[in-house]
């Protein structure tokens, strides 16, 4: 990051030299209030967050239930997680819904933001009626989704003659879990279009005139001028929706609260009940830690992989 | 993700040039000569096709909302078939029921102290951290600072949520002011990543002069650096509210008194009793959305701008 905004041609870039003496010049005149600035926010950092990290990660080395006493275990919840079916079960739904919801929900935000860019009317009031959605609570709006699939598509479908989706798709083990993905693309989706558009208007009108004059139509002129140009946007969309699907809860605790049975329940879910209902704070802190590594390594990966698609004008 | 920031970030301003505070002087500024030559062209080319497209999409976002509207409405013998019917007769009892049930003024009340106090807090301290941060990166220590907050961004919420329960409630936190504490605390993370893009973007020059008239660096932090930082500072102030306001992870794992709990918790405590009447359930629904909807139907263009803004630095 730091690499990316030392290129950035800023107001001080020319004289960036002479300027950094200056600087430090500056700074060690008053270094004491830079200090008192940072200060409460480390310590406040460090207490509510450093340190519950730590803590959970030496409780993953126990078998505390969350109260009374524990013992260190050594690796063993790390061994009992490998062949914990409720655990797999939990990542393979979050890993198949989260993988669904960001392929789905980048696809339709860079679609409609495309739509929103180009020439139509009443511009402004759509673009800010498309982002309503990320305005609500998802639990809220999710438990209307609830009904709506509970209640109101059975009716419909049955109404159509469409035999399986007569009765509620979230008492339906093998479907319960596209509830969840409409959900949650419904609701994603108006926040990835807002930085999409913020990506295509930073792409140069010329650029689109002079393809025109060379004969190149609509669909040539997007896939090869307009999504190399906003394939940042396109990289930091991806990376940022499967990290916030892969820790999925308020959805599912309004669409399917984990049902049927445990079809639906993500790893979240799955650390929220073990660790506060059942007696599991060890084991599942130890399930957490192995969730951060996922985590970091989807997105790693994932940055990798797409970075490598990016051009810049 | 911090590297695919940079990657917007960088692919933005190279093609807007940088915005300077000094420039960001009204909403929609990273494509407003854009957007003032296209819409220039736009009134007469404008696509009906087009337009009605996007009309038509727009329908998956208003959909559930008539839902929402004509369901909080209705008796509940009416509610059978499909549910997209407008009420046969007018219940606005539903309300007055809703708000008495779960005792809506008091919830609203906890989410708007909650929100206004994270917001307030967030937009005077982490700017400040941001800045000391900012105007000292050439230093090993504040270098290391801005890593060690921005490396949170990768850390899942569940890793630290049970240990920091057991935290918060020993400290006696367990309430709103621990809530407003925790929003202001780990939206540090991400808040010191784009507040400190942005100051590096104001020209040192500046603070080097109010310096030399003798004003020490608390005066010039508030006095000048601050006010340059309300087009970031109105980024920050709108995704922290949304947060804040709508967020129920955070709620359900600390607010144990009744009493305490924001608008999304209620309606998940209230789901037994809702279950057997929706037309409540869905007033109350409504009434938890309808605070933040009817501001962003005000601050809307505010709103977008805003958003868009955090999106390209």
């Amino acid at each position: 990051m730091a690499g990316a905004t030392r290129t950035r041609p800023t107001a001080t870039r020319p004289g960036a030299a002479p300027n950094d003496g200056r600087r430090r010049l500056l700074s060690e005149r008053t270094p004491r209030a830079f200090y008192w600035m940072v200060a409460p926010a480390v310590v406040l950092f460090a207490v509510f967050h450093t340190l519950p990290a730590i803590r959970g990660l030496l409780y993953s080395f126990t078998d505390s239930p969350g109260y009374g006493p524990w013992e260190f275990v050594g690796l063993s919840n790390y061994v009992a997680l490998l062949s914990d079916d409720r655990v797999r079960a939990a990542y393979l739904f979050t890993f198949q819904f989260a993988l669904v919801a960001t392929v789905l929900v980048n696809v339709i935000a860079l679609g409609v933001a495309v739509l929103l860019n180009s020439r139509i009317r009443a511009k402004n009031a759509l673009r800010g009626l498309f982002f309503v959605p990320n305005i609500l609570a998802v639990l809220v709006i999710g438990y209307v989704f609830n009904y709506l699939f509970a209640n109101s598509l059975p009716a419909i479908a049955s109404a159509l003659g469409v035999e399986r989706l007569s009765t509620s798709i979230l008492a339906d083990e093998s479907l319960a879990w596209v509830g969840v993905v409409v959900l949650a693309v419904w609701q994603a989706a108006a926040f990835n279009i807002i930085i999409y558009l913020a990506g295509l208007q930073t792409v140069p009108e010329e650029i689109y005139e002079a393809a025109a004059i060379d004969g190149a139509r609509p669909w040539r002129r997007f896939w090869s001028i307009t999504f190399p140009l906003i394939a940042g946007f396109f990289t930091i969309n991806m990376v940022l929706s499967l990290k916030n699907f892969l820790q999925v809860f308020d959805h599912i605790i309004a669409i399917t609260n984990g049902g049927p049975g445990t079809s639906t329940e993500s790893i979240s879910v799955l650390i929220y009940r073990g660790g506060f209902q059942g007696g599991e704070y060890g084991y599942q802190t130890a399930n957490a830690v192995v969730f951060l590594v996922v985590i970091v390594l989807f997105s790693v990966v994932q940055l990798r992989v797409l970075q490598r698609r990016e051009v810049s004008l | 993700m911090s590297a695919a920031d940079a990657t917007a970030q960088t692919a933005a301003a190279r093609t807007t040039g940088t915005s300077t505070p000094g420039d960001d002087t009204g909403p929609d500024l990273p494509g407003r000569p854009l957007s003032r030559r296209r819409s220039h062209r736009s009134t007469s080319g404008a696509s009906w096709r087009l337009t009605a497209l996007a009309v038509v999409l727009s329908l998956t976002v208003l959909v559930p909302l008539y839902f929402t509207v004509v369901t909080a409405l209705k008796t509940p013998d009416q509610l059978g078939g499909t549910g997209f019917a407008l009420p046969t007769e007018v219940r606005w009892q539903n309300f007055a029921d809703a708000w008495t049930l779960t005792n809506f003024p008091r919830a609203a009340l906890n989410s708007a102290l909650v929100t206004v106090g994270a917001v307030a807090l967030t937009l005077l301290t982490n700017s400040m951290v941001a800045y000391a941060i900012a105007r000292n990166m050439h230093r090993r220590l504040f270098k290391g600072l801005f890593y060690y907050f921005v490396a949170a961004l990768f850390v899942p919420f569940p890793i630290i949520m049970l240990p920091v329960v057991k935290q918060t409630a020993a400290l006696g936190l367990d309430n709103r002011a621990g809530l407003v504490l925790l929003y202001v605390v780990y939206g540090l993370a991400f808040n010191i990543f784009i507040f400190t893009a942005y100051i590096r973007s104001i020209p040192e020059e500046l603070e080097e002069a109010a310096i030399t008239d003798g004003a020490g660096t608390w005066t010039v932090f508030w006095r000048i650096i601050f006010p340059l930082l309300a087009p970031m500072n109105a980024t920050v102030g709108i995704l922290t509210c949304l947060w804040a306001w709508n967020d129920f992870l955070l709620p359900l794992v600390m607010i144990s008194d009744p009493a305490l709990a924001t608008l999304p918790l209620v309606q998940y405590v209230f789901q037994g009793q809702f279950s057997t009447n929706y037309p409540v359930a869905f007033a109350s629904y409504l009434m938890a959305m309808a605070p933040l909807l009817v501001v962003y139907v005000f601050a809307q263009r505010w709103v977008i701008s805003g958003v868009t803004r955090g999106a390209v630095k």
